[in-house]
């Protein structure tokens, strides 16, 4: 099993989520972050004082998938969120020990 | 039905009373008694209505306005700011004030005869409004008591005790705000010519009794307080735009009854000063939106209120005494002003005036004072003996002048000696530690958002 772990554009998140479900992918996560990369931040203007703010919002989705489909969800997802421009985010993929279904105890990729 | 008609239906009711016989002359007397309780139904309905617009100004307009614009952790420490003073100054105001303001007394000060509203009831006081109960009057003024000590509360904003704002503020407007109203609204008030004062200063909703002494007093306490931890190297961003930005609507709304509300009965002296305080709000918002797309290429939806509020602080010393595009002229002036103030001249002089009560009330108060000597005219107030610059008495500009003069002077002494008073029984200002954590959990042991669960 592998973690996937995007961070995307808040906008973008329709899109992960539809081509995850037509896919097959069913369990998905997501968090409100900030953070930044190489985009950095942006610049805001209050009754003319200006401040640089450093990091932007992004929302990060989690999905545990098995190891075998981990090439075929990270290509999905990159084509669903991707908008050719600078701070359209990151995808981490991560080894996982095992997972467990609390309802039935159910352990492994079949917990899924 | 139009005052005018009330009137020649008066007129013509007692002129027929002295030639009329027995019987007709009762009935006459009835008709006078109808015609006088419909003008003051009417009458009454209005102000009863400006009364709860004006206060509907302070809570939620003010609060509103004033907790958008400070950081998440002051959200609720700075609404009761402006709650608080709905509560405490009411009382004050039962008890004394409005005597100190109203009552017969000194050029300086009203007199006592009105101690604990005493003889304050449902007949009218034919001195200040001869068409309403004298109660009316009474809860109509006492609004502006509230509103004016609250305003001064976004200039200390996010660092200052809340029993030391509200002793700060209750000894305030009594150095302040009473002296003030007396001087320019009392009878025999040294300010008011109408009723037996020395000097005609023009100030038909409070330009220079609320926005001239508040605006000032709060650059005092912004420089006595000293800035908020951190300014101006840290962030202070506004925590939710959408909160002031409901609040000056609600401010702008509520003006209606501050201004038109002044003319104290339901008259087309009201829909005027409705008319230009109107005009003035969206002239303002107009002013600031130019000059920030000149200087900044944007607009921004923080200035395009903030101008609105500077507007209509402005035209209300002359709402009642100034044409529809006179108004226009003032908002204008007034949103590029209040934008350079707030902008250009702020930032030179790194004073942490967190709210910008001085660049948009004080300023705004001033040049809307002087403003009004320029465009008041009897064409729209013909209850005022002469008119300003414009019905060729340019000397009422200096008249303005004299008596803004008078209200900043008060306004600075006063708040200077309510700061030091405080002081000397509690500590004013936040330790470093109660200003990190924010004042909703250092002063009142809650917060505003508590999203989980």
């Amino acid at each position: 099993m592998v973690k996937i772990e995007a961070f995307i554009q808040p906008s973008k998140l329709e899109a992960a989520r539809e081509v995850l479900q037509s896919i097959g992918i069913d369990g998905l996560t997501v968090s409100e972050v900030r953070g930044h990369g190489r985009q950095k931040g942006h610049r805001e203007v209050y009754r003319g004082r200006e401040y640089d703010v450093d990091f932007i919002h992004k929302l990060k989705l989690e999905t545990v998938v098995p190891t075998a489909r981990k090439d075929e969800v990270v290509a999905a997802l990159v084509e669903a969120v991707r908008t050719g421009a600078i701070g359209d985010g990151k995808i981490f993929v991560s080894a996982v020990v095992d997972a467990v279904r609390i309802r039935d105890d159910a352990r492994g990729e079949s917990a899924l | 039905m139009s005052n005018r008609v009330f009137v020649g239906l008066l007129l013509f009711a007692s002129s027929a009373l002295a030639q009329a016989p027995q019987g007709d002359r009762v009935e006459l007397r009835a008709l006078q008694a109808a015609v006088t309780a419909s003008q003051s139904a009417g009458d009454n309905a209005w102000m009863l209505v400006s009364s709860a617009l004006v206060l509907m100004m302070t809570g939620p307009g003010l609060a509103l306005f004033y907790c958008g614009l400070v950081r998440k952790r002051n959200v609720l420490g700075t609404m009761m700011q402006s709650f608080s003073m709905m509560a405490v100054i009411t009382l004050i105001w039962g008890v004394c004030g409005y005597s100190l303001v109203f009552a017969k007394g000194n050029p300086f000060i009203g007199g006592l005869d009105y101690l604990f509203l005493r003889g304050v009831g449902a007949d009218p006081n034919p001195l200040y409004a001869p068409t309403i109960p004298h109660q009316t009057f009474m809860i109509y003024q006492l609004m502006f008591a509230v509103i004016t000590p609250a305003l001064i509360t976004g200039a200390f904003a996010e660092r200052v005790h809340f029993k030391a704002m509200v002793m700060f503020s209750v000894l305030w407007t009594f150095f302040v705000y009473f002296p003030t109203a007396h001087m320019v609204w009392g009878t025999g008030g040294f300010l008011n010519d109408y009723l037996g004062g020395q000097y005609r200063v023009f100030d038909f909703a409070g330009g220079t009794v609320v926005h001239i002494t508040s605006g000032f007093s709060a650059l005092v306490t912004a420089l006595y307080i000293g800035k908020r931890a951190g300014y101006p190297h840290e962030k202070f961003v506004p925590h939710n735009l959408v909160l002031a930005f409901v609040g000056a609507c609600l401010l702008w709304v509520g003006w209606f009854g501050f201004n038109a509300g002044s003319a104290l009965a339901a008259s087309a002296l009201a829909t005027s000063a409705f008319v230009a305080t109107h005009f003035a709000a969206a002239a303002g918002a107009v002013g600031w939106m130019a000059a920030e797309r000149v200087r900044k290429g944007q607009a921004s939806a923080l200035g395009a209120i903030s101008g609105a509020v500077a507007g209509l602080a402005t035209v209300t010393q002359g709402a009642g005494f100034v044409q529809p595009f006179s108004a226009v002229i003032i908002g204008l002036i007034a949103g590029a002003t209040c934008y350079f103030m707030v902008t250009t001249v702020k930032e030179r002089f790194r004073y942490d005036d967190s709210l910008d009560v001085f660049g948009v009330h004080g300023v705004g108060g001033f040049v809307g004072c002087l403003l009004t000597g320029v465009f008041a005219t009897r064409a729209v107030n013909s209850a005022i003996k002469v008119g300003g610059w414009i019905d060729g008495n340019p000397a009422q500009v200096l008249h303005q002048l004299f008596g803004a003069g008078i209200g900043i002077a008060l306004g600075v002494v006063g708040t200077l000696a309510a700061l030091k008073i405080t002081e000397l029984v509690t500590p004013v200002r936040m330790n470093e530690g109660e200003e990190a954590t924010g004042m909703d959990l250092s002063l009142h042991g809650e917060e505003g958002y508590n999203f989980e669960g």
